[in-house]
């Protein structure tokens, strides 16, 4: 119906990308950035707004871009050296006295090697820690399987007390991480180490917990998160031509999940399609796997890291290969659609 | 109550209540660790009566000073001297461990009042005090933090990333007591990974040392003292401690690491403990 009253089906999606999703230019194309940069222009941002936001590096803030914070705010500043168990816990220590700390490291480091202070000493007693993760999922190409945090987003949505959030592109990013500070408790941001496309324009509507509608459609829904949102488009582009009206929502929020919308999804549209770059198991695609077997069960197929290790190379080939980007998103699409027609 | 602060007379007997409110709890309890917060008992005791700027009465107060048991299943030493400081009531001490009670297995800082931090696995809560320590010089703050570890814990990586990183920052807020008890989990220190030698570690690392006898209350409250006074650099004082200390068949046995007396073996050991208090 929304289709009928304005002629895109896109909402909130920048007419320099949209013109771009078609072509195989996009990402050459258009502007672009990794999401840990904007990270990084918007603790800047932050920290010259709020005097209680305080920033926690461990060795690699040139990495993320939190160097500049550093040089603008040195007292508020803490490089832990490489030591992120150290940084995690302090974190939660400043947290007890009303600061909000952003602890800066790898999604690996973080969500694995930290873990333990994550769940023991910022988690259980909910204190007010935004941890801040760069190099999640497949997103460092390059620097191979030991740097990719393939399992970040997995590990962190079964950590009771939680809020996980992996947003799209830099616009997203930006509010993701103003919300982020707002939040009173434990946040945990997933951010890119290579550059995204900018998808959206300033006015997207990021609220934690409630994904974005960003491409109507009625005959199947793509839910996708960070970096494979841009593929989702690219991929409801591709079944456009195909005659296949494809829905597209954003759900950067994996915990809390925006159950109303999965279901909203997944009633209109019968058919639901997760995309993610992250290990199938205990993401995005299981967690609207989890909402849809309780309430409302129908055809769906995932998109993500099958049980396997990547290996180092360009971002867009290694997650070609490893089965994450548009054209595995058509397949998939293609898949459901033939099940739901059964 | 006598009045804070106490004088080392007064400090000792408090001690010696609060050896009893241990061996109590753990015993109702049936579970527990009662060799550890024995060793730990006249360094906390000294903390909560004499050293600790705190107001139970207003236990989230933003200027008192921190106190964080690092070894968190020593926890009933903790809760004891809460309790005897007036933070709660009492009574609570019986629930130690029961479904619904203020008082977990291990420190929840949102569950009982004056519990600064959380607590249960090792080697989190020198990071953590460090973390308050930061603050506490970035918000121009006085307060002190108070961090008691293991010695058995300082196997954990993470104490020396921690002890590495407080003399950075000159944290000469921040205190830390080991309790040097000489025994963990599953035997001797020494044995199972050795420490030693660990004022040379800790005076390597940076760090203002001091090694006193951690049941001379009077060395205690000295210690302490020097410690808050000391400026530039973090202090750790090594307190020589014996687990199980104030009950005679605990002393040094490494089984009463994690064990509840019986009924039997409790009257015997408050029998001591009480014995003990009116001697001195």
């Amino acid at each position: 119906m929304k289709a009928n009253q304005s002629r895109s089906p896109y909402q909130y999606v920048r007419s320099e990308t949209l013109s771009l999703l078609a072509s195989d230019e996009l990402f050459t194309a258009a502007d672009s950035l990794p999401t840990r940069a904007s990270f990084a222009k918007t603790i800047f941002k932050l920290g010259e707004q709020n005097p209680r936001v305080v920033v926690l590096d461990a060795d690699v803030s040139k990495s993320i871009g939190t160097n500049k914070f550093a040089e603008k705010f040195p007292d508020r500043s803490f490089n832990f050296g490489i030591a992120e168990q150290n940084m995690m816990a302090a974190a939660a220590g400043m947290a007890t006295t009303g600061l909000i700390p952003f602890a800066c490291t790898y999604a690996v480091f973080a969500s694995l090697r930290a873990l333990d202070m994550l769940r023991n000493s910022i988690h259980y007693p909910k204190l007010n820690v935004k941890i801040a993760a760069s190099h999640s999922g497949i997103t460092p190409g390059p620097d191979g399987v030991t740097h990719q945090g393939q399992e970040d987003l997995s590990i962190m949505r079964s950590i009771a007390n939680s809020t996980v959030i992996a947003p799209a592109d830099p616009i997203s990013t930006e509010l993701a991480v103003f919300a982020a500070a707002d939040y009173e408790g434990p946040v945990y941001l997933s951010f890119t180490r290579d550059p995204v496309p900018f998808i959206y324009t300033e006015n997207f509507p990021f609220k934690i917990g409630k994904a974005v509608t960003i491409r109507s459609g009625k005959d199947v829904t793509i839910i996708a998160n960070r970096d494979l949102v841009v593929q989702s488009l690219m991929a409801a582009e591709k079944l456009a031509v195909k005659g296949i009206d494809t829905r597209v929502i954003d759900c950067h929020t994996l915990k809390p999940l925006d159950v109303e919308l999965v279901l909203k999804a997944a009633t209109e549209t019968g058919a639901i399609v997760t995309a993610e770059n992250n290990v199938i198991y205990g993401g995005l695609g299981s967690a609207v796997a989890e909402v849809l077997v309780e309430n409302h069960p129908i055809p769906m197929q995932r998109i993500g890291v099958r049980d396997t290790f990547a290996e180092s190379g360009p971002y867009l080939e290694v997650i070609d290969k490893y089965g994450l980007t548009a054209r595995h998103i058509v397949a998939a699409v293609e898949t459901v659609l033939k099940r739901k027609q059964r | 109550m006598n009045q804070i602060p106490m004088s080392v007379e007064e400090l000792e007997q408090m001690a010696a209540t609060i050896r009893c409110d241990i061996i109590e709890m753990i015993c109702t309890a049936a579970a527990g660790h009662p060799g550890g917060s024995l060793s730990a008992t006249d360094v906390v005791t000294a903390l909560y009566f004499r050293m600790m700027r705190v107001d139970p009465q207003k236990p989230d107060w933003p200027d008192r000073d921190r106190f964080i048991l690092s070894k968190g299943h020593a926890c009933p030493v903790w809760y004891a001297a809460l309790a005897e400081r007036g933070y709660f009531d009492k009574s609570h001490l019986g629930t130690l461990r029961r479904l619904n009670s203020i008082l977990q297995g291990h420190p929840d800082m949102n569950k009982t009042p004056g519990i600064d931090m959380t607590a249960g696995s090792l080697g989190h809560g020198l990071s953590v005090g460090l973390g308050m320590a930061l603050s506490a010089k970035l918000q121009q703050k006085g307060f002190h933090v108070w961090i008691v570890i293991g010695d058995g814990e300082s196997q954990e990586g993470s104490i020396w990333e921690a002890a590495m990183s407080a003399p950075k920052w000159k944290l000469d807020n921040l205190t830390v007591i080991m309790d040097r008890n000489n025994l963990q989990n599953d035997f001797y220190v020494d044995d199972i990974m050795p420490i030693e030698p660990i004022t040379d570690k800790w005076r390597a690392f940076g760090w203002n040392v001091l090694d006193i006898d951690g049941h001379d209350m009077a060395a205690v409250v000295q210690a302490l003292e020097t410690a808050k006074a000391h400026k530039n650099q973090p202090t750790i004082i090594i307190a020589r401690t014996i687990k199980g200390k104030g009950v005679s068949y605990m002393e040094n046995i490494c089984e009463w690491h994690g064990k509840a007396p019986s009924k039997e073996q409790a009257e015997i050991a408050l029998n001591e403990i009480r014995r003990c208090r009116s001697e001195s």
